[in-house]
């Protein structure tokens, strides 16, 4: 087994395993708190809009809403899918399928404050945004650090989802190298990086909680 | 000077009417308690002045600046925000339940409305926290969590965050309804000592005793109206069944 070429196509493949995570990320957790709000709003055409928007994200498989994104736009409007398009759709089927289920965190994070907090406020005279950014907020993001922490979990692990379109992730490239060499060391090498991945972000997240720990 | 104006109220809730034509006004330096039964419509007279609830009719008046007037009907009509946050920064709101902020300690829970609302600069919010939390006896705690403290001091805390801003009336929601009886004394200390500075202060309460000490006037509720308002001496030697009954049952 060549054991260089092994290396090589895994470490490409998890550049590309990290590029998804971490983009993800950066754009589903604010996205997430604006559909939260959508979903809290009083308006009912805004609250059915995101409440419908939350249940097809959350109902559907991921893996179904990746090839949708990217086929979607030939198959409904026939517009040919330029080059780059294939990264771009798993970043955004991604980002819209994680920012659903944070919106329902930060919700629930959201509704757990108590009134009084806001009645304080009030009567001090901060306004409703400075009440939300300086009150509420950082107890909520106190709140929905373990719920977080699970999804984001999840979410190296759905990483590999992005294969339906073949974006050549780490399990994809683990998955051909053991096809071609018929040996299952990639699939083990591979399995070994997504447990060392999570490791990191799991002591990342707790060591955040701790940092956190200040107040009750 | 009459600091609060506050004519016919009405209030009600999905129907039920729990504010009935409710006037009373409270004059500068002056210490007015109110006390009844629970579900007498106290915590929602107190709720409607210092408008964290809407009240349905009636007006209400800060130093000669109406928060809200009567209609022709009588229903209120409130005035515009910038007003009202005008009106807002006369009076402060003591809770039964404290709410300070739990991520704040407790010199930025009583620093952070006066900069963030007021615009006043840290240092000089500062100089008037330490002063206030001197005189309440709490300056060895400012760099404390609002966890760390006990009841009595986080009721404290908050007092001192309600004096931060300055307030020229001061509403006290059953401030210690929520403390054990060994820490109610700490509080009501307090409160006195504020009462000698002729602080104008509205208080909802039900430690009798308390009232009567250091009540200029005061009302006794039952059933959304005032039955009866005097002095603490009339109150206590009222020949009313009621409000003997009420008196008698707080062992005051």
């Amino acid at each position: 087994m060549n054991y260089f070429a092994l290396v090589q196509q895994l470490a490409s493949g998890m550049v590309v395993t990290v590029e998804i995570f971490v983009l993800t990320l950066i754009f589903s957790l604010p996205l997430g708190l604006v559909i939260s709000f959508g979903r809290m709003a009083k308006n009912p055409v805004i609250h059915l809009i995101t409440k419908f928007y939350i249940s097809i994200m959350r109902g559907t498989p991921l893996m179904l809403q990746i090839i949708v994104v990217y086929f979607g736009p030939y198959l409904v409007f026939g517009i040919p899918l330029p080059q780059g398009y294939r990264f771009i759709a798993v970043i955004l089927a991604f980002v819209l399928n994680y920012a659903a289920y944070f919106a329902e965190i930060y919700r629930s994070g959201i509704e757990s404050i108590p009134k009084g907090q806001y009645e304080a406020a009030k009567v001090l005279g901060y306004s409703k945004a400075q009440t939300f950014i300086r009150i509420i907020l950082p107890q909520v993001l106190k709140r929905v650090l373990p719920p977080i922490t699970n999804e984001t979990i999840t979410l190296v692990k759905d990483t590999s989802l992005a294969f339906v379109i073949t974006i050549a992730e780490m399990f994809t490239a683990a998955k051909q190298f053991a096809a071609a060499e018929s040996t299952f060391v990639p699939l083990l090498v591979a399995g070994l990086f997504y447990y060392i991945f999570n490791l990191l972000v799991a002591t990342g997240m707790e060591t955040l909680e701790k940092k956190l720990n200040y107040y009750r | 000077m009459k600091l609060l104006e506050i004519k016919n109220i009405r209030k009600e809730f999905d129907g039920l009417s729990v504010l009935k034509d409710i006037s009373l006004s409270v004059e500068e330096g002056e210490v007015l308690s109110i006390i009844g039964p629970s579900g007498s419509g106290k915590s929602t007279l107190l709720r409607c002045a210092t408008l964290l609830e809407k009240m349905d009719g009636g007006e209400l008046i800060y130093l000669g600046m109406p928060a809200a007037t009567a209609d022709i009907n009588g229903n209120s009509v409130y005035t515009s925000k910038a007003e009202l946050k005008q009106i807002h920064k006369h009076f402060g709101l003591v809770f039964q339940n404290f709410n300070l902020f739990p991520h704040f300690n407790v010199m930025k829970n009583i620093i952070d409305a006066p900069m963030m609302v007021d615009k006043v600069p840290k240092e000089e919010a500062e100089k008037i926290a330490t002063k206030i939390l001197r005189q309440l006896n709490l300056e060895d705690k400012k760099d404390a969590y609002p966890f760390q403290l006990s009841g009595g001091q986080q009721q404290r805390v908050s007092i001192a965050r309600a004096l931060a801003l300055q307030p020229k009336i001061l509403f006290f929601d059953e401030p210690t309804s929520a403390l054990d009886p060994e820490l109610t004394g700490e509080v009501l200390k307090v409160i006195k000592q504020l009462a000698k500075e002729h602080m104008t202060m509205i208080i909802v309460t039900h430690e009798m005793q308390f009232a009567r000490e250091i009540s200029d006037r005061i009302i006794f509720m039952d059933g959304g109206v005032i039955c009866q308002q005097g002095t603490p001496e009339e109150i206590f030697m009222t020949p009313n069944d009621r409000v003997r009954d009420f008196i008698g049952k707080f062992g005051g």
